[in-house]
């Protein structure tokens, strides 16, 4: 009977495509949504993602997220250095510093200052030039998406504006910058992942940093530690903590305490819950209803199975079956749909991330929706008595 | 078993009653009936419209349930099987054929005829087969892949009995099955239904308010308002005389 019921559903051009229609834009919205969202969510720990190599992260109690600054005092770094499992510490500056553009405008800029020495917290690639280029005077690195956009020449009237018709050039090496009244060489250009504010980051070395921020009492934003192979960073997290009674973090945590920020304190999550829900909502009402007029218009035909000797049991798997084959249908549009959505956007500013987890959890809203559907078309065929085959 | 061989009927049905009961309003259709199909009979049911002949051969088909009296089809009583049993019971023994047709818009003719076969657990192929035979037997064999609104009433009427047919099931039962269609039709299909269903171990029962088609029938049961008030017994051997 499996092919009956798949003959009988499809054979309905106009409600099959029309129950199709729905969960393919039920799966869409949904998957589409979220995955804007994971993008979105995962940029606001992009430049904890990018500095791979420290373990633990060091900084002020009150700091709730990367780029919720709390300067600490230079000596903290020595202190910590003396905790035993703690391999190496290093300074990290982070700070918004205004870049002068040559058309007069001012930028924002992201900016890390990178230990003189060693250089660590640098870009996770490198597009042109070397890292080690930042020992040069007046050094800087800038990632890709400032230098060909926001930091990008545009030839300006004497207001500021783009005279018409013209091309943003890109920043390229060799180009000098003013970072709050100070000189800077672009030495070369990296890549880095986004960051929520989308500002152009900057890498310089810490010491110039210091000098390229406006004169404070402290300046070092985070201590940057490498834990001894042989402990758990968790634990020596704990002990910098009892030691400096500042506040340590490994890795993971402060990608957790960032992203757990902006869950709590943005409308984001909210937002892109709405259009969630929304998407399933209408999702299921445009399946769920064609679905059920589909079945009230056959429920005479179901009748007739079950007075020809269709049990409950086989017309439910009927049932089930042709909303399985809607299901599968729809969810491989929507997420073929979204994916490509994600691909066409990938150059854009749009944040978008399709993780594998996030396929299943809208393979997992679809047969929701399914069932769903299916379970209010399921009630009617069920109570049906077999004798209305006879009532005309 | 034994009941089946002792009285040799196909349907033995005595006092049988059926109220319907929608939301207060009580409509006695049954008030009593005693029906006896033998095998090899094509009994007709007559009588107005709303006298109960839809809701008596429902209750003997086993698709509506009686409330009182005695109810065999070759010797089983619907209700007092369990419901699995009594849907496999009726899937294999009983074939229907409905006034409005009710084939199936989307599947075939042929498709349409296979489905009780598939029903019963056979193979697509099998099905298939067996209701290509039952098609020809219909004179449709031509037709096995027309859709339902491609053929006449006429011909979608001869699917129906040969989806009824198909399984060759022992008792078939018909509401009205010439109503919708013309004179000259209708006794084609009379004519047909006499032929290819009417068997020793069968029997037919057939609901009808169209006269025109009495001399189809071995015996003729009239019915109003609840009852059976007369039995015409032999009536081919008297319209044939
Ligand atoms: N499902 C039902 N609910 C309530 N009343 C019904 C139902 N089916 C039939 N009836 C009533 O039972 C009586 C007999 O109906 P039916 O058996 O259909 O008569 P016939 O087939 O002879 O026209 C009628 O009065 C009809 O209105
Ligand atoms: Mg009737």
């Amino acid at each position: 009977m499996n092919w009956v019921a798949l003959k009988m559903l499809t054979g309905d051009r106009a409600k099959y495509l029309g129950i199709i229609m729905g969960l393919t834009f039920a799966s869409l919205l949904i998957t589409q949504q979220l995955a804007i969202f994971i993008g979105l969510m995962s940029r606001t720990y992009g430049a904890i993602t990018d500095l791979a190599q420290p373990d633990v992260w060091v900084m002020d109690p009150k700091v709730q997220f990367i780029d919720d600054i709390k300067p600490l005092q230079d000596t903290v770094l020595y202190r910590v250095r003396g905790i035993e499992g703690v391999e190496w510490a290093v300074p990290l500056y982070k700070g918004l510093l205004k870049a002068r553009l040559d058309n007069g405008n001012f930028q924002t800029c992201n900016v890390l200052g990178l230990d003189d020495a060693t250089l660590i917290g640098g870009p996770p690639e490198m597009v042109v030039g070397k890292l080690a280029d930042l020992r040069r005077a007046d050094a800087v690195i800038v990632d890709e998406n400032g230098a060909n956009g926001k930091l990008a020449h545009i030839d300006s009237d004497l207001e500021g504006n783009p005279k018409p018709g013209a091309v943003a050039v890109p920043l390229k090496v060799g180009d000098a910058l003013e970072l709050n009244d100070h000189r800077a060489i672009v030495v070369g250009i990296c890549r880095s992942s986004r960051t929520f504010q989308s500002q152009p980051i900057v890498y310089t070395t810490y010491s110039r940093a210091t000098l390229f921020a406006p004169k404070e009492r402290k300046l070092l934003s985070f201590v940057l530690v490498k834990t001894d192979r042989a402990v758990d960073p968790t634990c020596v997290a704990q002990r910098i903590e009892q030691t400096t009674h500042l506040a340590a973090y490994t890795r993971e945590n402060f990608k957790k305490k960032t992203f757990m920020y902006f869950m709590k304190y943005t409308g984001i999550p909210i937002n892109f819950g709405i259009a969630v829900v929304l998407g399933f909502i209408v999702g299921t009402a445009i399946a769920g209803q064609t679905f059920h007029s589909f079945t009230l218009e056959n429920l005479k035909h179901f009748g007739a199975l079950k007075a020809m000797g269709a049990g409950n049991w086989m017309l439910l798997r009927m049932i089930l079956l042709q909303s399985l084959l809607v299901g599968i249908i729809g969810y491989g549009l929507g997420v073929g749909a979204a994916t490509l959505f994600g691909y066409f956007t990938q150059k854009s500013e749009l944040a978008f991330l399709l993780p594998w987890q996030l396929l299943i959890f809208t393979a997992g809203a679809v047969v929701m929706i399914c069932v769903l559907s299916a379970l209010v078309s399921i009630r009617k065929v069920m109570a049906l008595e077999p004798a209305i085959v006879f009532k005309s | 078993m034994s009941i089946e061989t002792e009285n040799n009927l196909a349907v033995d049905c005595r006092g049988v009653t059926k109220t319907y009961d929608t939301g207060g309003t009580k409509v006695t259709a049954l008030r009593g009936i005693d029906l006896t199909v033998k095998h090899g009979e094509l009994m007709m049911l007559v009588g107005p419209s709303g006298c109960g002949k839809t809701t008596l051969i429902s209750v003997v088909a086993g698709i509506l349930d009686r409330d009182g009296g005695e109810c065999t089809v070759f010797g089983r009583d619907f209700q007092k099987m369990r419901p699995g049993e009594r849907t496999r019971f009726r899937g294999e023994n009983i074939g229907f054929v409905f006034q409005a047709f009710n084939l199936l818009p989307t599947l075939t003719a042929a498709e349409n005829v296979a489905v009780p076969m598939l029903i019963n657990g056979s193979s697509r192929v099998e099905a298939l087969d067996r209701a290509g035979e039952a098609l020809s037997r219909v004179g449709l064999g031509d037709r096995l892949h027309s859709l339902p609104k491609q053929l006449s009433g006429g011909q979608q009427q001869r699917v129906a009995i040969a989806r009824a047919l198909v399984h060759s099931p022992r008792l078939i039962v018909c509401d009205e099955p010439t109503s919708a269609l013309d004179h000259e039709t209708g006794h084609r299909v009379m004519e047909l239904m006499r032929e290819v269903a009417v068997g020793p171990d069968r029997a037919l029962v057939i609901v009808t308010h169209d006269s025109r088609i009495f001399e189809f029938a071995d015996r003729i049961a009239k019915m109003d308002d609840g009852r059976i008030v007369e039995v015409t017994e032999k009536v081919r051997d008297f319209v044939e005389n």
